[in-house]
């Protein structure tokens, strides 16, 4: 059985006018239907305002659908019932890591999701342990938050997701806010994550490097899924992703433009190697 | 930017670091009423002397824990003055309508050492305690109002939560202040109106920031399942220790001691 399965989903918010009494609907997501795999790495990419965060916000039960059905592990999510399971299963982290880390000490934020659940003192003990360790943060675990640079924030919301023992986690922008150096430790740890610990990943990002570790992506574009693919599908279709306002890797748009002039290369060239070795070899 | 400490809390490891909070908290309340029970030179020099015994017990520096009287320093001279020149009694010297009397003197002294003690003991549980202990023990001491629909878990909460965004508001403040220097804003010239008005554009942007982060820290909150406080669980509960009973044991003997000053008038 699938893990994140979505039919038919449509999703409108509802905006209240200063003059008008009447309310207006904005349409963020029309008629999307999916199935996500157990173990999957997804990445979603689309421009400013195509809906990713509104997709992202679904998964966890922060937003019910306005049509259609999504369910997490079978349980639907607009049963409200279910929430706290939902919650549970699919776990959330966002872009900015200030904004969603509550504890004044590292360990007690971890262990904030856990203690919501209701576990035992020495359960919270031993999952805080164990999800700090996986994200690499245990020997910060007595620091204040503020103290952190942004990379190591973010592994500690990561790990706060973590202690939750979630089946998915959904990172909405984790590293938009991130140096390059906060980036890779970010994305190793995710990558990570879902190698080792079989943990579901949907990854929203606008770095294009980071989608090449996905096993599918999905490009958005105004409420639906215009693209699906797997990287290199998804990257040999440059002038398609152009016209939904993506950029592609550099090395890919070159490997493209060669082509065009003539070059003998395939589509969909993701890395410096990649090139090398269909320039040279 | 240096990390504000808040309620000054200095960490070193002592025994009144690791009491729990809600003993010191109570401890401080019993401090400040027996500063009032005591009247003769006895009381007050009893109540002085355990004051230096926490305060040597604490680990803190003397001079650290004096530094805590500062803000209180000119309301204590004008207080003081106000009781030397204004008591009625006994006149020991006059100058025009000011005099000065004998309780006048005796009511001054009173009063700058009571001052004295009750900032100096309540800061003394600031300087061992971290906000967010305290916040824990305040929940628990004053879970009981619960039963008068009081929000004792939500309080709570917004206490740390607040604890936890003080400093990283200041920071930003201090961003948009430099941000709009740079475009030639004035925050230092001008009369009180002017600086007034120079502040609008320093709490406009901050306070559309600081609402956009109120929003997404709920939405985080609840994407972790944060439902209230019934049904939660701790990492970190507050149990009482063996300390903590011998600490609530000296309590007691300290108030009856304070008791028996008060009715001797020693
Ligand atoms: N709270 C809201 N109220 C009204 N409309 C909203 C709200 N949040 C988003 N929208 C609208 O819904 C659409 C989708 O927004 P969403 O935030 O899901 O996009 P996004 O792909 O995450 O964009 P970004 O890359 O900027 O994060 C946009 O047109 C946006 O204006
Ligand atoms: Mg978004």
């Amino acid at each position: 059985m699938s893990i994140i399965r979505a039919s038919r989903l449509g999703f409108d918010y509802i905006k209240y006018n200063d003059e008008s009494e009447d309310a207006e609907k904005v349409k963020a997501i029309s008629d999307i239907s999916f199935e996500i795999e157990k173990g999957d790495f997804i990445a979603v990419l689309g421009h400013n305002g195509s809906g990713k965060s509104t997709l992202a916000k679904h998964i966890n039960a922060l937003l019910v659908p306005t049509s259609g059905t999504m369910w997490i592990d079978g349980v639907n999510t607009a049963e409200e019932d279910e929430l706290w399971k939902v919650r549970q299963k699919a776990g959330m982290v966002f872009q900015n890591p200030d904004n969603q880390i509550i504890g004044t000490v590292v360990d007690e934020d971890v262990a904030f999701g856990p203690e919501n659940l209701g576990i035992s003192t020495e359960d919270i003990w031993s999952r805080v342990d164990e999800a700090l360790g996986k994200v690499g943060m245990l020997g910060f675990r007595d620091r204040s938050p503020n103290r952190l640079s942004g990379g190591q924030k973010q592994r500690v919301a990561i790990a706060g997701v973590v202690a939750m023992r979630p089946e998915c986690i959904v990172l909405d922008e984790p590293t938009a806010m991130l140096d390059p150096n906060g980036r890779r430790e970010v994305l190793e740890v995710i990558r990570e994550l879902n190698k080792k610990e079989g943990v579901t990943v949907i990854l929203i990002t606008h770095y294009m490097e980071e989608v090449i570790f996905a096993d599918r992506v999905f490009v958005m574009d105004s409420g639906e899924i215009a693209l699906e693919g797997t990287p290199r599908e998804i990257f040999s279709k440059v002038d398609e992703l152009k016209k939904l306002r993506l950029t592609v890797p550099q090395v890919t748009e070159l490997a493209h433009e060669l082509r065009k002039a003539g070059v003998e290369i395939p589509e969909g060239i993701l890395t410096i190697d990649e090139l090398v070795d269909a320039l040279c070899g | 930017m240096g990390e504000i400490t808040l309620g000054q809390y200095y960490p070193t490891n002592s025994i009144l670091h690791r009491l729990d909070p809600r003993v010191k908290f109570l401890g401080t309340l019993v401090y400040v009423v027996s500063l009032f029970l005591v009247r003769g030179p006895f009381g007050y020099a009893f109540c002085g002397a355990v004051l230096l015994v926490l305060i040597f017990l604490s680990k803190v520096p003397f001079l650290y824990v004096l530094r805590s009287l500062k803000p209180i320093l000119f309301i204590m001279i004008i207080t003081m003055a106000f009781n030397v020149f204004l008591t009625p009694g006994t006149i020991l010297w006059r100058w025009g309508f000011l005099k000065i009397t004998e309780e006048g003197i005796r009511m001054a002294v009173k009063m700058g050492i009571r001052l004295v003690f009750l900032v100096t003991g309540s800061s003394i549980m600031t300087l061992t305690t971290t906000p967010n202990s305290l916040t824990d023990g305040m929940e628990s001491l004053f879970g009981f109002l619960r039963i008068f629909h009081v929000p004792v878990h939500e309080i709570a909460m917004m206490m740390s939560i607040a604890l936890r965004f003080i400093p990283i508001l200041t920071e930003e403040t201090d961003k948009i202040r430099k941000a709009q220097i740079a475009r030639g804003a004035d925050f230092e010239t001008g009369g009180f109106i002017k600086r007034m008005r120079a502040m609008i554009p320093l709490l406009v942007p901050l306070f559309v920031s600081a609402f956009r982060r109120a929003n997404d820290l709920a939405m985080a909150m609840e994407a972790r399942c944060y439902h209230g406080g019934s049904g939660r669980t701790r990492m970190k509960p507050l149990r009482y220790e063996r300390r903590d009973v011998v600490a609530y044991a000296a309590m007691a003997a300290f108030l009856a001691i304070c008791i028996v000053f008060s009715v001797t008038g020693l």
